[in-house]
């Protein structure tokens, strides 16, 4: 028994070798470097491609910017309009577009990690859910014409709100349903112990301790859709003049780029410039207002 | 019989003022008869029959997986929660059979509270913490719900370390506060019964301590059952033990005859520590 103990004490194979030990060290090195190398040179070219970007934009979009921007409509070009009808139109379509698309985001978010655990037909919305979310965004705006403006008689904002909003839910659900589930059983389990109904254990204390990530998960898709583009085109389709009505054309920041940028006059590429940067810093503020909120969680 | 005269406001449990039913064995507040439990097709409870004794304490011990946090969950019917687990036989309690599936369960969750292993605050404050289960099942008045507050502060003995902070997160508690704040939200509902899993096993000693202080407090008013891995504690705190092992009842027994004079082997060997 202990002559067999002291014969597995013996490791087999030869003494390690100092010369040999040394080699590989060297090897190792020489390859952490250049791992290291690579991975700093492909973070150097991503970030000079975004500070490119974001320089040329800020150059070329920051020498147009004038009080006139805010305060004109797009104008015929050599006139020196604004983007007024356009931000404003922005701000409503995306709104609308945020406002229906968040509470059923929201639901569909809340039956997923609420209702359905398990069940197939809650795998299946979520699969759809997830092919909507890579779903290009040209073939929702298709969607809402066939549904909406085809049979209801022309462009409208109101239109272009719903191709936003079928872009909002599918990020609401996801983000709804995720931070759903990192609620541990254990203080739904204590909910209900008092004898609490489901529902309110799910409006009274999960929202509660969810509330951060479910509002970042709406401001992501508040950032999503005011950028969007290819949805709108053939829903509220841009108008060059100055309307809010919701059963009518309306202008938006991403359409007007799309029309302007394109065009042979220098002043309506200057004010594509500027709606760019416009847009881009919108997006910026609700990205970092998104961030400071989850850092708040911690 | 310390000074707990701290009475119930607005009683609407009338045997609390009644005296004690004699010196003689208490009556049966819950009496579990031939109770299965199955997790699926895996049985976890087999043939349980076991009293828990009006205002007294029952322990559960015995090793991992035995079946007692099981039996514990099945008296609020917290396996409701989870398909596929499902219980057969009886436990009364004033002549309604609890796994009974027509019974209400939110009214049967008020009168049998549970606090849980780990401390679970609600992401509110420390006031509302206690106001929410309240007002699941009453409509009081807002200088009514302060009262309650209070009273059931005090009685978890949380008053003083809370009292100029109420509207606070519960969040920012101590893992002992926040369990006796747990504590308290769930005796701030009034039930008859409380179900107790392992409410130390996260807790320092000095936390572990105030907690058992207050369940011999609690137990003049309320029919208490605690889960415990640690005997010590089943020691101390209860007036009967029932050992548990590969999901039976082995033995019920006062809890000084358990640990000195057990009848059953099993008994012997877990609590001397032979194995577990």
């Amino acid at each position: 028994m202990s002559g067999h103990a002291a014969a597995s004490m013996a490791m087999p194979g030869p003494a390690r070798n100092l010369a040999v030990s040394r080699a590989l060290g060297r090897r190792r090195q020489r390859v952490s470097l250049l791992v290291k190398g690579l991975s700093v040179a492909a973070t150097v070219i991503a970030l000079l491609l975004l500070a490119s970007i974001l320089f040329t934009l800020l150059w070329r979009g920051g020498t147009g910017l004038s009080v006139a921007v805010f305060t004109e409509m797009t104008r015929a070009p050599g006139s020196n309009g604004g983007l007024l009808n356009a931000i404003v139109g922005s701000l409503i379509q995306t709104a609308l577009g945020t406002l229906i698309g968040t509470p059923i985001g929201l639901m569909v978010g809340t039956y997923l990690a609420e209702y359905g655990r398990g069940s197939p037909v809650a795998g299946a919305v979520r699969f759809v859910a997830d092919i909507l979310l890579s779903a290009p965004s040209i073939l929702i705006g298709l969607f809402i014409y066939e549904l909406v403006v085809e049979p209801w008689g022309g462009f409208s904002a109101i239109a272009g709100s719903l191709a936003l909003a079928v872009i909002v839910i599918p990020i609401v659900v996801r983000t709804t349903e995720d931070m759903l589930r990192l609620i541990p059983a254990t203080l739904r389990e204590a909910v209900m112990a008092l004898g609490a109904p489901k529902w309110k254990m799910i409006v009274l204390v999960c929202y509660r301790a969810a509330r951060q990530g479910i509002a970042t998960g709406i401001l992501l898709a508040i950032a999503r859709v005011a950028g969007e583009t290819a949805p709108l085109l053939f829903t509220s389709l841009g108008n060059l003049n100055w309307s809010v009505s919701l059963t009518k054309p309306m202008a938006s920041l991403p359409l007007t780029i799309y029309q302007y940028a394109g065009s042979a006059f220098d002043d309506w590429v200057q004010l594509a410039w500027v709606g760019a940067l416009l847009i881009t810093i919108g997006v910026l503020a609700i990205n970092i207002s998104a961030r400071l909120l989850l850092r708040v969680e911690k | 019989m310390s000074a707990s005269a701290t009475s119930i406001p607005n009683s609407r449990l009338g045997n609390l003022d009644e005296p004690a039913t004699g010196d003689a064995a208490r009556a049966a507040r819950i009496a579990i008869r031939d109770l299965n439990f199955y997790y699926g097709t895996n049985q976890a409870l087999r043939g349980i029959t076991l009293d828990l004794p009006d205002r007294q304490v029952t322990g559960m011990i015995g090793p991992s997986g035995c079946g007692k946090s099981t039996l514990l969950r099945v008296l609020n019917r917290m396996y409701d929660l989870y398909p596929g687990q499902r219980a057969t036989g009886e436990v009364m309690m004033d002549g309604e059979n609890i796994i009974d599936p027509g019974i209400d369960l939110n009214a049967l969750r008020a009168r049998i509270g549970m606090v849980f292993q780990k401390p679970t605050p609600f992401p509110m404050s420390i006031y509302d913490n206690i106001a929410f289960g309240v007002k699941l099942h009453e409509k009081l008045s807002k200088s009514e719900m302060d009262d309650r507050v209070e009273w059931t502060l005090t009685r978890a003995a949380l008053w003083t370390e809370v009292k100029d902070r109420l509207g606070a997160s519960a969040i920012g508690l101590s893992g002992g506060q926040q369990q006796r704040l747990c504590i308290a939200r769930t005796i701030a509902v009034r039930p008859e019964v409380i179900l107790l899993d392992e409410p130390t096993s996260a807790l320092d000693p000095i936390s572990t301590f105030k907690i058992e202080e207050l369940i011999d407090e609690l137990k003049d008013d309320f029919t208490i059952v605690i889960v415990t891995h640690n005997m010590q504690q089943a020691a101390r705190c209860a007036d009967q033990v029932a050992f548990f092992y590969l999901g039976e009842m082995v033995e019920v027994a006062p809890a000084g005859q358990l640990f000195t004079a057990p009848r059953e082997k099993r008994t012997q060997d877990y609590v001397t520590g032979r194995f577990g």
